[in-house]
């Protein structure tokens, strides 16, 4: 990834869209959807840097790999949602992109349960170390 | 996979526009429709292969499954 890479095609893409929108707007629409799909695979080399740096600080600090994992999974679930609902709402389809954002609100709830869970009952055990 | 999809992509746009135009000014407006509706086709093939393969990859790294 590099920065001016995703600037240039961005503006391509833009100035692009801009003609296409007047003649074929499906095909610009998808044409923004590739621009999309191109601008996350060159920044998803990064991410996995990011990623591994992250899992290793954890190994050190004996944090369990586990609850690390639904991070990442919340993560990418919000990723992936927003871009979808980006989308939709660029088409002109906003309820559809509000239902979208709806599901990974409630993808991401469903799988914090373990954290949610693993927290109050930790919170139990010290209230209950009080008494 | 990168700015040459992108390209190829607008390049199918003006064409499929441009035919299109063509068409309707000779008066075959069906075969003007025909041929926007096989340009969106080509067109969404290769954005569904692109975004499969976005999909896989946020499955892998953000370990999805």
């Amino acid at each position: 990834m590099e920065i001016w890479q995703i600037v240039g095609l961005a503006l391509t893409v833009s100035v692009l869209g801009m003609v296409l929108k007047q003649v074929r707007p499906e095909i610009a629409l998808q044409m923004t959807i590739l621009a999309g799909v191109v601008i996350f695979l060159l920044v998803i080399s990064k991410v996995k840097v990011i990623i591994d740096l992250l899992q290793n600080l954890a190994g050190q600090a004996n944090v369990s790999s586990y609850y690390l994992l639904i991070i990442f999974k919340i993560v990418g679930v919000a990723y992936l949602a927003e871009f979808g609902a980006a989308i939709c709402r660029d088409a002109g389809e906003g309820a559809l992109a509000a239902k979208v954002e709806l599901a990974a609100k409630v993808g991401v709830l469903v799988l914090a349960i373990p954290i949610i869970t693993a927290i109050l009952e930790s919170l139990v055990r010290l209230l209950a170390w009080g008494d | 996979m990168g700015l040459d999809m992108v390209l190829k992509v607008a390049g199918v746009g003006l064409v499929v526009a441009i035919m299109a135009i063509m068409l309707e000014q000779t008066g075959k407006k069906e075969q003007a429709t025909f041929v926007t509706l096989a340009g969106v086709v080509v067109v969404l093939y290769i954005v569904i292969e692109g975004v499969s393969q976005v999909f896989s990859l946020v499955r892998s790294v953000f370990q999805l499954y």
